[in-house]
């Protein structure tokens, strides 16, 4: 039974973190059809800002000045990443994903060109290395910080999207861009604003993912973006329900098959992936927003 | 016809996928009343109402082409800033957000600053139209009929402060009674601001447009009276090869159900 609880939160915990990620890449795709490779760069970009601030300052402190610096890192590359090179390639798709997949390269060796190839230590205070025990299993304190945080950024994405005139604009244009620009609203400026808010979940992302883990190493956000990538083809591309639902189911099976068999983990979700897409070959065309 | 133009359509030539579509397009939308843009299926008249909201990719629109909408041209010009100078378009296939409630998809459509007694002026316009709004408002858009979601469609651009509306083939599959009511509509709000209309249903056309413009394989191939036109069978038959869109008994049809605004 303890194994089961543990390995439940560990798995949603692990969900937490593909969920950050996949929100904000599943908007993106949504609103302005963009398969952005870059997004798990914008997961260690946040993840450096973050631990060079807790390093500095240390403790609980250097921790709570950690997220405000991953959130904002991830923001501002995302943001700068849309409006210098995404922006001026919305009309050719394909050269916007060699773009992508060209700074999902580029800025990982950059950021190993500054930290080192070697993962950095994370030094957490206390109260956060420590365990909860619940039904008799001890869960590490991490796991709660994670799904709480996937919990509030789920709840927080969801009001700004119904009760916002910006959320609505931004559900709008997932459905069709071209008419809310018709309406005399200028959609660009949800399309920077909906790739910063993705880079700041992203960033969060990757500062959740250096505490869960202990350490940061460059490639990790892309590791992590794979995932992302099938979290966000399960749930629905632009549906931000169907990414959190999805993003629980990988976590789980990732866990469990893991468990089973050390090697299975990986492999069960791409056949989840591939179980899923067929079962949905023989569904009625739709997509619900 | 001395009414002067609102948008004055010069030279507009447009590819798409590398094939010409409209050759050297010309002509005026008069500042009031309703314009018809007439034609056969295929010939671009959409392509022509697309290109007044900038709705073409770049480059697609050819150089030395001029859509001059009072003093300001268009072409090149952003689709949103095209809909702000106060240009309402309802597309071909209503385009309303079918994920949004019908409320949502107004809201949407409002000025962003502010809806001021002029918005809530406009609002009663709309409801008063379209009573069915109202009574829909928390449902979601993909969920009206066709014909309710061509009247939110048109209420969207009604809302707005509009100054010119671009309106493709509103009564396009509906039911005729439901056309007659849209058209009813239709003719009302022309009676404040000028409307450049596509449509295929020519008793709609003889009841509402005063002008008509005909295009065939990307070229204008008439301008003139939308009457004149029509009552001459032998002309609309060449041009629109539509000899039996004004069959007596379908005109009537369309007539009683317009007539009754």
């Amino acid at each position: 039974m303890s194994t089961f609880i543990l390995l439940t939160a560990t798995g949603l915990g692990l969900a937490a973190l593909y969920f950050l990620v996949a929100a904000g890449l599943s908007l993106i795709f949504g609103l302005m059809d963009v398969l952005n490779f870059a997004h798990g760069a914008f997961v260690s970009v946040g993840a450096y800002a973050a631990w060079t601030v807790a390093d500095h300052v240390g403790g609980t402190a250097g921790l709570l000045l950690a997220l405000p610096a991953a959130v904002a890192a991830g923001a501002a590359a995302a943001g700068l990443t849309e409006l210098s090179v995404i922006r001026p390639l919305y009309a050719r798709p394909l050269d916007q994903v060699l773009v992508t997949v060209g700074l999902g390269l580029a800025i990982p060796a950059l950021l190993q060109a500054i930290w080192g190839a070697d993962p950095v230590e994370w030094q957490l205070p206390g109260w956060l290395n420590g365990t909860v025990t619940v039904l008799g299993a001890r869960l590490p304190t991490t796991r709660f910080v994670l799904i709480g945080s996937a919990a509030l950024l789920l709840l927080g994405l969801h009001l700004l999207l119904s009760r916002t005139r910006a959320g609505l604009v931004v559900r709008a244009g997932v459905e069709d861009r071209d008419m809310v620009a018709a309406l005399g609203i200028n959609v660009r400026r949800a399309f920077t604003a909906v790739f910063a808010l993705g880079g700041a979940a992203a960033g969060l992302a990757g500062l959740l993912d250096g505490v869960y883990q202990g350490s940061t190493s460059p490639g990790d956000g892309t590791s992590l973006l794979i995932f992302a990538f099938v979290v966000v083809v399960l749930g629905r591309m632009g549906s931000l329900m169907g990414t959190a639902v999805a993003a629980a189911a990988v976590g789980l099976v990732q866990q469990f098959a893991d468990y089973a068999s050390s090697s299975l983990g990986d492999e069960s979700v791409v056949i989840l992936l591939a179980a899923v897409l067929l079962l949905r070959r023989r569904e009625p065309k739709g997509r619900p927003a | 016809m001395t009414v002067a133009p609102i948008l004055r359509i010069r030279g507009l030539s447009v590819s798409l996928g590398g094939s010409a579509v409209l050759r050297e397009v010309s002509f005026d939308v008069a500042a009031t009343g309703v314009t018809a843009l007439l034609g056969r299926n295929g010939v671009g008249k959409t392509t022509t109402v697309r290109s007044v909201l900038g709705l073409h990719r770049p480059g697609s629109v050819a150089r030395g082409s001029s859509l001059m909408f009072e003093d300001r041209e268009l072409c090149g010009m952003r689709t949103d800033r095209i809909a702000r100078l106060g240009i309402g378009y309802v597309p071909e296939d209503r385009a309303v957000f079918a994920g949004l409630t019908v409320a949502e998809n107004l809201r949407l459509a409002e000025p962003p600053r502010g809806r001021g007694t002029l918005g809530a002026a406009r609002y009663d316009f709309v409801h008063e139209l379209f009573p069915v709004l109202r009574e829909r408002a928390r449902q979601p858009a993909g969920t009206l009929s066709g014909g309710e979601q061509q009247m939110l469609a048109l209420a969207r651009v009604l809302l707005g402060p509009s100054r010119l509306l671009v309106i493709d083939e509103p009564t396009k599959g509906l039911a005729p009674k439901v056309a007659g009511e849209v058209a009813a509509a239709l003719l009302r709000a022309a009676r404040q601001v000028p409307v450049l209309l596509v449509e295929q249903n020519l008793a709609v056309v003889r009841r509402m447009a005063r002008d008509a413009v005909v295009l065939d394989v990307g070229r204008v191939v008439h301008t003139g009276g939308a009457r004149d036109l029509l009552a001459d069978a032998d002309l609309t038959n060449r041009l629109l090869g539509v000899a039996a869109a004004l069959e007596p008994a379908e005109t009537a049809a369309a007539q009683t159900s317009v007539g009754t605004e």
